[in-house]
């Protein structure tokens, strides 16, 4: 254990599949709270909604005895068609959230998404049929693995990082449907329905004063959203190959939110800048301080105790990131200086 | 020609009987029956009233009226308990306001309301009404919008000429004085070519040298054929601007007419004062001392 090995394993974590996850979540937290103003405090229902989609219609319905006059079984012949489904579902998601709450003050989503989001946890947990406990695991995504174009080979080098053919597959897929989606996000938020968006997270009624109908672009933002923390479900539960009830937690949420106002939010490229950084730091502390306590700098910690306080320090930067760069990263201080409204 | 229709409008009310729910020539909002209450409290009870099509009309009354509530229902930000209203023509009783706004009844709010994190072009820009590119699915293909886009930043720049804020379209409206974001909101709202404008309190807040320029930007806005309603409290600019006064008191209109005679109107008077105002507080506690004694 050295410094180049802490070093190789923050800069793998910054770019692997857990940030994959957290990103793609953020980008859709983005799009809700960065530029439309929706305080949805929980992304994580949408992300498990995708991977249980995922791991539901690819493990528990072809194995388990399913009642034989449920159909849908054979109407999920593979993969694609199981992602369709998942996206199809949190757009419905989307529909039962926004519908009642989106015509109500912000706070009133707020409450709601919080709320689903571990009602969803518990009552997936409690299901036998979707896993209960013990979540679903199993080969889920195998033509997605199928496609993979890579020789085979054990391990493939670029410079200190190593990828197995499988996670250089799923890492490098996932980056490329990012930058596809990055690149849809600047085109939509340039664009007068952009426009619209950010005029109704400044204030609604103004925007509904010059014969806007914000109610479907709010709807519109939601279901945006959505798709987007649905495909970071469904990308989880590929790259995992596992659907855990307890990792839907709702600090997943907060981190996303941790993410996306450390990068900038309201900027295309915030939440990949504060997931990389993130991931990075969460990473190359835990690491370093290991390296420590293994050559004995440290002695009053014990490797255990690495884990919580890695948060800890994380959160102590948060702190001073939002008292001498309210902005964030990529943010305009002008800009956080004008009063809200 | 729009100062025909202005000079029309004023001509057209000199026939009209000043009394409460006067009947005008030609009307562009016409209001009948609208209640609102909240609990107990009636905050607006109008039977009716009609707004002279191509006039400045004035919404006056003391704090508590129910000139913001009433202002409130017929744009849409509120719902009325009763009451219809029709606008050129059309019922459009508790219609959402982005409806109205697109059938060319738009308004402002007393407490301005710009969009701060966005530039003042795009403040602009968002009021330029059928907008190809606020659609969902076609914001994403710009050959679809851009040529609308130009001709409304074109015009919007022309607008922000006249409000005196072209130097600042590249500024976040946040960064603006207070009395330019009133410019700015009025000049947001001509985005959408409207045919009623309803100001709600233009100059609050607003000091006396921007005020001449608003005043002339409210004339020049009837000039170009727009009917003007707003609601406030300065008496010298309603005296200044208005064809027509509208004086509401407890949620009731109470009196109409010209600017000029609805001010020495009893009803009026007493509404703004108390209708005790002018008895000495001494003669009465004489008459009752008096009363006492004897």
């Amino acid at each position: 254990m050295d410094m180049g090995f802490v070093l190789t394993q923050a800069i793998t974590q910054a770019i692997g599949v857990t940030a994959i996850i957290y990103l793609l979540a953020t980008m859709g937290l983005n799009i809700q709270f960065g530029y439309t103003g929706l305080l949805n405090f929980g992304q994580i229902a949408f992300v498990a909604v995708g991977s249980y989609a995922i791991g539901v219609f690819l493990i528990q319905w072809q194995q388990d005895p399913w009642p034989n006059w449920m159909p849908w079984p054979t109407l999920v012949p593979n993969l694609w068609v199981a992602i369709l489904y998942a996206l199809l579902l949190s757009v419905a998601l989307a529909l039962i959230l926004g519908i009642p709450t989106l015509r109500l003050r912000a706070d009133y989503l707020a409450i709601v998404t919080i709320a689903t989001g571990e009602i969803m946890r518990l009552a997936f947990k409690s299901t036998d049929p979707l896993g209960g406990s013990q979540g679903i695991n199993g080969k889920m995504g195998q033509d997605f693995y199928d496609l993979n174009p890579f020789p085979q080979q054990d391990r493939f080098d670029f410079g200190p990082l190593s990828y197995t053919r499988a996670d250089l597959w799923v890492v490098l897929v996932g980056w490329v449907v990012i930058a596809l989606l990055l690149l849809l996000t600047w085109a939509l938020m340039r664009s007068p329905w952009g426009r619209v968006l950010k005029g109704i997270r400044e204030d609604e009624d103004a925007v509904r004063s010059l014969g806007k109908n914000t109610y479907l672009r709010k709807m519109q933002a939601l279901i945006l959203g959505g798709l987007l923390g649905s495909l970071s479900g469904i990308f989880w539960a590929i790259a995992k190959q596992s659907v855990q009830p307890d990792s839907f937690v709702p600090a997943f949420t907060f981190f996303c939110y941790t993410i996306l106002i450390l990068g900038g939010a309201a900027r295309v490229m915030g939440p990949v800048l504060g997931a990389i950084i993130f991931w990075f730091l969460l990473v190359f502390i835990e690491q370093f301080l290991l390296l420590l306590i293994d050559n004995g700098t440290i002695t009053f910690l014990v490797p255990t105790q690495v884990g919580p306080i890695r948060f800890i320090l994380v959160g102590l930067g948060l702190m001073l990131l939002m008292i001498f760069r309210p902005q964030g990263i990529l943010g305009d201080k002008k800009e956080i200086a004008l009063d809200a409204r | 020609m729009p100062g025909d229709i202005a000079a029309q409008a004023v001509s057209a009310l000199a026939s009209v009987t000043p009394e409460p729910g006067a009947a005008k020539p030609d009307p562009i909002l016409v209001a009948d029956g609208v209640n609102r209450h909240f609990g107990g409290l009636v905050a607006v009870d109008v039977t009716h009233v009609e707004f002279q099509k191509g006039a400045i009309t004035a919404l006056i009354g003391p704090n508590g009226a129910g000139k913001s509530t009433f202002f409130n229902l017929l744009s849409g930000f509120d719902k009325a308990d009763a009451g219809t209203w029709v606008y050129a023509g059309t019922t459009v009783t508790n219609t959402p306001p982005h409806r109205l706004a697109r059938r060319g009844m738009v308004r402002t709010f007393q407490l301005t309301k710009s969009l701060s994190r966005l530039t003042v072009i795009d403040n602009m820009l968002l009021g330029a009404g059928e907008q190809t590119g606020e659609v969902m699915l076609a914001s994403i293909l710009p050959f679809l919008w851009s040529g609308q886009e130009k001709k409304n930043r074109e015009r919007a720049m022309v607008l922000l000429e006249r409000f005196n804020l072209a130097a600042k379209a590249d500024d976040f409206a946040g960064s603006l004085s207070g009395g330019q974001r009133k410019l700015l909101e009025m000049a947001r709202a001509l985005m959408l070519k409207p045919n009623l404008i309803m100001l709600d309190e233009p100059m609050a807040g607003v000091n006396p040298a921007l005020k001449q320029s608003l005043l002339d930007h409210i004339r020049d806005i009837r000039e170009e054929g727009t009917t003007v309603v707003f609601v406030e409290h300065d008496m010298d600019m309603v005296r200044d601007v208005s064809d027509w006064v509208v004086v509401m008191a407890q949620g009731k209109v109470i009196a109409e007419g010209r600017p000029d005679t609805v001010m020495r109107d009893q009803r009026v008077i007493d509404a703004y004062l108390g209708a005790h105002h002018d008895q000495q507080l001494t003669d009465s506690g004489e008459t009752r001392t008096e009363g006492t004694t004897s």
